[in-house]
């Protein structure tokens, strides 16, 4: 079944809409739905397994995922599949990707681990100037499709400048490269799989907060969760908030202390930023008439700009407020201060307040 | 030779430098002492310096005493860490001491180094105090970057400490560019830009390799091989695992990087190379005994045995110990004494940084662009400005 799909999303082109290329998603057909309880890097561990396992010629490489890697995702595959399939660069992360892009456009998948998203400036000139448009401008003879590039992002509490930085919305301002963040280790591991199969080159970020405090029951099987389909997580009336990756667990939090003040709060999972589910957030304003964004990175330039922009053309008569924006503050990730800089569940508490009595 | 005591008043040990607080027990007997290094230097390019290395009795001890300071630092800082009062990355530099004592040995303040993040000691033999180290390592208000740094960004302007960078790699063209600038200003110092053998495989530092010999600029590249990038062992990341090799037509010399004289001999050789010719690479032989940072055991990419094999037979400070008691510079009874009051002087440095406070909330917002040119923030509804930040 896996296989077939693997076959199946290789071949499929991709379609015009804004939804991008549509995935079967396989949890409910699949024999046995044995699920086990696991945190996020066991989740991804797992995806990496089945990715390799399904395809002969899917490689995973970067720094030190020999042993397991700095965050235990890659535990376990060097043993499974060999040191040709998984192995160690040097310390280059433009050297890494582009050396990924090279083995994609041959037909290969390229898993490419880059250590921390903090470090994966040196590869944007690759990313942007060669992945992004390399179908592109060989007027479709090549392709990095099979390129998967993954990074753990986001703060962690004590990370600093650089271990703690948010980039999404850098990669988003390039057409041709997709761009998935996942919220909890059963989203992950479905998101992953969709990604590595994915004909695009995709860019996953991982909230590494997450990686061993989210628990939750992972199906066992080979399952994938389609790309650019936004998800609503909690149904609600009054306003819709949007987010992703880890920032949707606080934001969770605060729907559930508006709840007590009776405000009725819809909340969204983007889980794919570029290309990124336009109508679903749509007809969730059009049902509020509110909006609130919520993420780590900082405000000016965030993707909650595109976000609110997008909205704003779409729902015009119908947002009774303007649309709020509860992100990171334009400083550098502090190091100390890192208490003041986050957007914190009562910061999107008091947005939702005034967004609503507007 | 009988040690000469001054019993000089225990300095402060806030703002004075290192060199102060050393009066009672070190010598100021300059007659000259010559070493030979462990190890004969390997060049590339160019005719290896000697291994005699001009040292007196004040300067012996005066290592001794500064990396046995080093060093317990650095456990002090291990203990912190596990004790949750340091948070974030710490990269500890214990095993490698002697190149920083070393370096300094040779070079002036007006001299710059620039280095990654395990910046600790060469904050120190710059010419940093305790307390700021241990300040900025809590992230309270004194430390050296006031707060805003932490363990990987040790700063030093008055001393051309140009720091502590996170992203390694990126601190080599930096360096060349501060190389530059001396060279314009004419200045007769030079640039040592230290990285590690992981980095050793960045692309910038070809670049800024090319440019500084194409331009002639007094830079000296010196790369700090503990054999290990993190968890990957060198011969796994590098094809040609001879770093002072890698600058191709630019010369270099092997170190051996546990030995302090060794150390220095090469670095005043590289002064002057790079005042008169260029750019010069320095591959230092050396070692760590803690892992990569605070996060890494250290053992899981390297047996136990080679961790205490080099403790045993190549320990920098034990070295320097061997010397010190072999030419009757102080006995072994002096030597423990002198290692009581370090211990008490890390304490006290640690003791009153616990006492700083953290930095004022305000400073988040200071000091992203230079004063006037900040950000607004708003409220929550985005209509009324809370606060303009400098």
């Amino acid at each position: 079944m896996a296989s077939l799909l693997s076959r199946f999303c290789r071949k499929v082109a991709v379609p015009g809409s804004a939804h991008g290329a549509r995935m079967v998603s396989t949890t409910t057909s699949c024999g046995s739905e044995t699920v086990k309880s696991l945190n996020l890097y066991s989740a991804i561990n797992q995806a990496l397994h089945i990715a390799l396992e399904t395809d002969p010629r899917s490689y995973v490489f970067g720094e030190d995922v020999g042993f397991g890697g700095v965050f235990r995702c890659t535990t376990g595959l060097a043993e499974r599949f060999g040191k040709n399939r998984v192995f160690n660069t040097p310390l280059c992360e433009q050297g890494i990707v582009g050396f990924g892009i090279g083995l994609a456009a041959m037909g290969n998948r390229a898993v490419v681990e880059i250590q921390f998203a903090d470090y994966i400036y040196p590869a944007f000139d690759q990313i942007v100037n060669e992945a992004a448009k390399f179908r592109y401008r060989s007027g479709n003879q090549f392709n990095c499709g099979g390129l998967t590039i993954r990074a753990p992002y986001g703060a962690v509490g004590h990370g600093g400048h650089y271990h703690s930085q948010s980039p999404e919305a850098f990669f988003c301002h390039v057409p041709g490269i997709k761009v998935v963040i996942p919220r909890s280790p059963r989203e992950a591991k479905g998101l992953l799989l969709s990604s590595i199969r994915d004909p695009n080159p995709v860019v996953f970020f991982e909230p590494k907060w997450l990686y061993r405090q989210a628990v939750e029951e992972v199906p066992e099987h080979d399952y994938m969760i389609p790309l650019s389909e936004a998800e609503v997580i909690r149904e609600g009336n009054d306003i819709t908030l949007v987010g992703w990756g880890a920032q949707l667990t606080v934001m969770e939090q605060a729907c559930l202390d508006a709840e007590k003040e009776g405000i009725s709060c819809e909340l969204i999972d983007l889980k794919t930023l570029l290309p990124w589910d336009k109508e679903t957030v749509e007809a969730s304003v059009k049902k509020t008439g509110r909006l609130l964004i919520s993420h780590e990175a900082p405000v000016t330039g965030g993707f909650g700009a595109e976000i609110s922009a997008t909205i704003l053309e779409r729902c015009f008569l119908k947002l009774e407020a303007p649309v709020s924006r509860v992100c990171g503050l334009d400083t550098p990730f502090p190091l100390v201060f890192e208490p003041f800089y986050m957007p914190t569940k009562n910061k999107i508490l008091d947005a939702i307040k005034s967004t609503v009595n507007y | 030779m009988a040690l000469s005591r001054r019993l000089t008043s225990r300095s402060t040990l806030i703002s004075h430098p290192l060199s102060a607080a050393f009066n009672r027990f070190i010598s100021t007997d300059t007659t000259p002492i010559t070493i030979e290094t462990s190890l004969p230097f390997t060049a590339h390019l160019c005719d290896p310096p000697s291994r005699s290395v001009e040292s007196s009795t004040q300067e012996l001890l005066s290592f001794f005493r500064t990396m046995a300071l080093m060093r317990r630092m650095e456990i002090a800082a291990d203990s912190l860490y596990k004790a949750k009062l340091i948070r974030g990355f710490c990269h500890l530099y214990d095993g490698q001491e002697a190149v920083a004592i070393g370096m300094e040995a040779a070079i002036t303040k007006k001299d710059a180094i620039i280095t990654a993040y395990r910046d600790h000691c060469i904050f120190l033999g710059r010419g940093g105090s305790l307390y700021e180290v241990f300040a900025e390592l809590m992230g309270r208000r004194d430390g050296c970057s006031r707060g805003k740094g932490g363990s990987m960004h040790f700063y030093k302007k008055d001393s051309s400490f140009y720091g502590g960078h996170g992203i390694v790699g990126a601190q080599v063209p930096l360096g060349c560019g501060i190389a530059f600038a001396q060279k314009y200003g004419k200045e007769e110092a030079v640039t040592f830009a230290m990285y590690g053998d992981g980095a050793a495989n960045q692309g910038q530092l070809f670049e800024a390799l090319n440019i500084s010999a194409l331009w002639d600029l007094p830079s000296i590249l010196v790369c700090e091989n503990n054999h290990y990038g993190m968890g990957t062992a060198e011969w796994r990341a590098a094809k040609s695992p001879s770093y002072y090799k890698r600058g191709d037509y630019v010369p270099g010399l092997k170190v051996d990087g546990m030995d302090a004289f060794a150390v220095k001999q090469a670095c005043k050789f590289a002064k002057e190379h790079a005042l008169k010719n260029g750019p010069i690479i320095l591959e230092m032989d050396t070692y760590r005994y803690h892992g990569h940072s605070m996060s890494d055991p250290g053992s899981t990419y390297r047996t136990r045995d080679e961790i205490s094999g080099v403790r045993q037979e190549r320990d920098p400070i034990e070295r320097i110990k061997k010397l010190v008691l072999s030419h009757d510079l102080a006995t072994e009874k002096e030597l423990k004494d002198m290692e009581k009051e370090i211990r008490k002087e890390v304490d006290d440095a640690i003791a009153k940084a616990k006492d700083c406070p953290m930095p004022e909330p305000s400073e988040l917002f200071t000091n992203v662009y230079v004063k006037g040119f900040g950000t607004e923030s708003f409220g929550a509804d985005r209509k009324e400005v809370k606060a303009a930040l400098p």
